[in-house]
């Protein structure tokens, strides 16, 4: 057998993400009396963050979405120097950056569910569109400008500025809040006005488009993805392709659910790390490293023989 | 100086996340996570 020869896959390899994608939606957002009794859940460990653009708003959350969290530490922070509160947002900021140190980008493809249910939208069968690479860098402009600096430069009197992000964009905020709290919370619906629409609007353009293309928000919008992203080059948690066994045949690129070649940038910072492509490879050319130990797809490892 | 990166990465973002909650940040995120965020839902 030649070294490029492609080795037979013991077993066809299953992809159990989604399994794990449903346990940490269900996770994140267990706290089910809430929906019986028409408020959020606001137990004392909902301060913690989740690794995920899960909105806190959801009636279950049991954690607080870190966008949300740095976006409202941005606002408060011109207030909080005047009045010389010590809150900078660097609980969250930081947060962020240890789970991007450990995995970069990872919890994109694995935990968050507003991902997971735009993997479940993009099952429906329908002609599919890929997306042009120049749009995502779009992510990193809603990350500077909706996250950052309009939070923190565009404030009130007294000092506030508001969370741009989550009031002008955040379908997952619609989706897992903004939908559920008004069928069960009635006094809120007389509230309903422009924006409410907007967001509504916004949702269902954003659906559509997840039937079509692959993750789109992800690589485009998601402001959580553009700042773990950047930490895939870095971070414990790293892809390799070895080039040797590499026949450029581009598997691992079809069955990608971000369309990124691995081959060319192992640790591109538009890849989520599935890992689908370690599995969709047949000549066990593409791996993973974390803490020093490297892995390939489970049916390639070669058998000792008997 | 690869493998190292992480390790800086990991010391910075830990210690970062400790001064934050040194300041009393965990109850700032707690109080607005328990409260509806009228701006996430749209009617802000």
């Amino acid at each position: 057998m030649g070294a490029n020869d492609p080795i037979k896959p013991v077993r066809k390899p299953r992809d159990k993400r989604a399994w794990y994608q449903a346990f940490f939606a269900l996770g994140m957002n267990a706290w089910i009396p809430s929906w019986f009794k028409g408020e959020i859940f606001q137990g004392g460990i909902k301060g913690v963050c989740v690794p995920a653009l899960n909105c806190y708003s959801c009636p279950s959350a049991l954690g607080a979405c870190p966008i949300g969290a740095l976006q409202t530490s941005f606002a408060g922070l011109r207030f909080n120097l005047t009045v010389a509160e010590k809150k900078f947002g660097l609980y969250v900021t930081g947060f962020l950056a240890a789970v991007g140190s450990a995995v970069g980008r990872m919890p994109c493809g694995w935990v968050c569910p507003f991902g997971f249910i735009q993997e479940l939208f993009h099952k429906i069968p329908s002609p599919k569109i890929k997306l042009p690479h120049a749009m995502t860098y779009f992510r990193y402009v809603v990350l500077a400008t909706t996250v950052v600096a309009l939070p923190l430069l565009v404030v009130d009197q007294f000092g506030y500025g508001q969370t741009w992000f989550c009031k002008w964009i955040c379908p997952a905020g619609t989706l897992e809040a903004g939908i559920p709290l008004m069928l069960i919370k009635a006094d809120l619906r007389p509230l309903i006005g422009f924006m409410y629409y907007w967001k509504l609007g916004l949702l269902a353009l954003f659906a559509g488009w997840f039937v079509v293309s692959q993750r789109p928000f992800c690589r485009t919008v998601c402001p959580l993805g553009a700042f773990w992203g950047l930490f895939n080059k870095g971070s414990f948690f790293r892809m390799a392709v070895d080039d040797e066994k590499c026949t450029l045949c581009d598997k691992c690129h079809k069955d990608c659910p971000v369309e990124i070649k691995i081959y060319e940038s192992a640790n591109s910072p538009d890849c989520v790390r599935c890992l689908r492509c370690v599995s969709s490879c047949k000549f066990g050319a593409i791996s993973y490293e974390f803490l020093g130990k490297k892995e390939v797809a489970p049916d390639l490892r070669v058998k000792k023989p008997a | 100086m690869r493998r190292k990166l992480p390790w800086i990465l990991l010391a910075v973002s830990l210690g970062v996340m400790a001064v934050g909650l040194a300041f009393g940040e965990y109850r700032a995120v707690l109080e607005k996570a328990i409260t509806v965020c009228l701006d996430c839902i749209g009617i802000g």
